[in-house]
């Protein structure tokens, strides 16, 4: 279970996060919406320590990451798996050196190691790939090789950071149904941030919405059509016109 | 100032870590041997190439020098070797890794960083201190001193066939005034320039890369910083070094 507790967090003076709250219980899927510039990647990044918080908490499996050591963050960092909005794939590194770097810790052989970033590659369709580089992929194969590499080492929470941003329509579609099928075979707990009310709709259990560094707003799918938080109807709205309009 | 002392805090603390990894022995080996040999392997004809062309100038112009003075040359050996072997070596070397490989460090981790790799590197259970950091530290200072010893030997021969084709110094002639007066401590006096270079170029390079920020933009900021920071402090550094040095007796 993930708590956050009234956490900020301030850049240059400038507050991005002004007491954020919120719970996310073990096996559900929670979409973070909000506009561009309201800290949603900035939340996630909080959440799996790869920032500091100016104030505030968060406890993760009863582990307030805020004050933990260096050896028990990285501890708990070990049950995340993140899937960047650029992809973040190492340049350097094959497909499949990119997708086995994570379970290099998890002992296991060589043979072992070859098995699973294949399955995992087959899950995300993209098998026979694996001596590619990612400057020889498209926006879209990056997406799903990051997928793979995220949830390879069978990680207990995935956070995903706009999943299907700057993606064709058809292959937001793939990556939203992946995500979703992974949810079931996986049973993991999820956080999405996303600008894509359909993949949210399609895929949570419930949806945050972050309005000017605080949470203000958190409803299941369904009844977020017709909330009466004056912001997130405008906001679903806007989503929304932009959707038909676009498609 | 204030941002001044912020980034030297900064730098002291991922040399730190560096440090700590380092003595726990928890560092990637795989990579540091890649490492020796992108640093080592791959600069050796370079660092040979000027440190031969220096010894070669450094003979010519002291045996014109000693022509002027004494009507004859004279001490070539002797001015060519100290030279190269308590300052030209470890400098020149350090110099030439600056632009090849300190540049380089800067520009890969740095590009790390803005694409995110780096924090990929976190969540996926591995410490890009350990990873990246540590092995490029430990290759630069263990390559620079070999590095520096054979620029030595290859400058101190230039300058002997330099002697020999322009001034007619025999060898025999040339390698007594260069050993003659060379001690065990004037040659420590240059390895331990070259392991301090070395230790200090590369964490600047990987300090460099690690903290860039703002795109391909920083990235270029940050290489350029990087190869004028070290040059500035080898230059200064180098001073303040020697003196150390001799007043310990060493050299």
């Amino acid at each position: 279970m993930i708590q956050i507790i009234n956490l900020h967090k301030s850049f240059k003076n400038k507050p991005v996060l002004k007491g954020v709250n919120l719970e996310i219980y073990d096996g559900e899927t929670v979409t973070i919406m909000g506009g561009s510039g309201q800290g949603k990647t900035v939340l996630l990044k909080n959440i799996i320590g790869l920032m500091k918080p100016d104030k505030g908490k968060i406890i993760i499996d009863g582990i307030d990451i805020t004050t933990a050591d260096k050896k028990t963050l990285h501890n708990v960092q070990k049950k995340f798996g993140y899937l960047f909005q650029g992809s973040a794939l190492f340049d350097s590194m094959t497909v499949y050196e990119n997708i086995a770097f994570g379970l290099r810790h998890m002992k296991l052989s060589a043979a072992e190691i070859k098995e699973r970033v294949k399955l995992y590659l087959s899950y995300v369709g993209l098998e026979g790939i694996e001596n590619m580089y990612p400057s020889e992929l498209s926006g879209g194969m990056k997406k799903r090789v990051a997928l793979a590499r995220a949830v390879a080492y069978s990680p207990q929470y995935i956070l995903y950071d706009e999943p299907t941003t700057g993606l064709d329509p058809q292959t937001a579609e793939t990556i939203t149904d992946l995500i979703m099928s992974l949810q079931k075979k996986l049973n993991v707990t999820s956080i999405v941030v996303t600008h894509d009310l359909k993949a949210a709709l399609k895929v949570s259990q419930r949806i945050a919405f972050l309005y000017n560094g605080e949470i203000i707003d958190i409803e299941q799918p369904d009844k977020l059509l017709n909330t009466s938080n004056l912001f997130l109807r405008e906001f679903v709205t806007s989503a929304l016109i932009n959707q038909t309009n676009y498609n | 100032m204030k941002k001044i002392l912020f980034s030297l805090g900064q730098y002291l603390l991922l040399a730190y870590d560096c440090l700590l990894s380092l003595f726990t022995r928890n560092f990637e080996r795989e990579v540091l041997l890649q490492q020796i040999y992108e640093i080592g392997v791959k600069s050796t004809p370079v660092c040979l190439m000027t440190s031969a062309a220096v010894g070669m100038v450094l003979a010519l112009q002291t045996g014109m020098a000693s022509i002027s003075v004494l009507n004859e040359p004279a001490y070539i050996g002797t001015v060519v070797t100290f030279s190269l072997i308590k300052e030209l070596g470890p400098m020149l070397t350090a110099v030439v890794l600056v632009g090849r490989i300190g540049a380089a460090i800067t520009a890969e981790i740095g590009t790390m960083r803005v694409t995110e790799q780096i924090d990929a590197m976190y969540t996926l259970g591995t410490d890009p201190i350990k990873y990246l950091l540590v092995p490029r530290i430990l290759g630069f200072t263990i390559v620079l001193p070999i590095l520096t010893m054979l620029s030595d030997i290859v400058g101190i021969v230039a300058g002997g066939i330099m002697s020999y084709l322009r001034f007619d110094i025999p060898s025999t002639t040339y390698i007594s005034d260069s050993l003659d007066y060379l001690s065990i401590n004037d040659f420590f006096h240059g390895l331990i320039k070259a392991i301090i270079f070395g230790i200090v170029v590369s964490t600047i390079a990987c300090y460099k890369g690690f903290y860039t920020e703002g795109g391909a933009e920083g990235v270029g900021k940050a290489t350029t910083s990087c190869v004028v920071t070290s040059i500035v402090f080898l230059l200064i550094g180098d001073y303040f070094l020697s003196s150390l040095l001799i007043s310990l007796g060493i050299g």
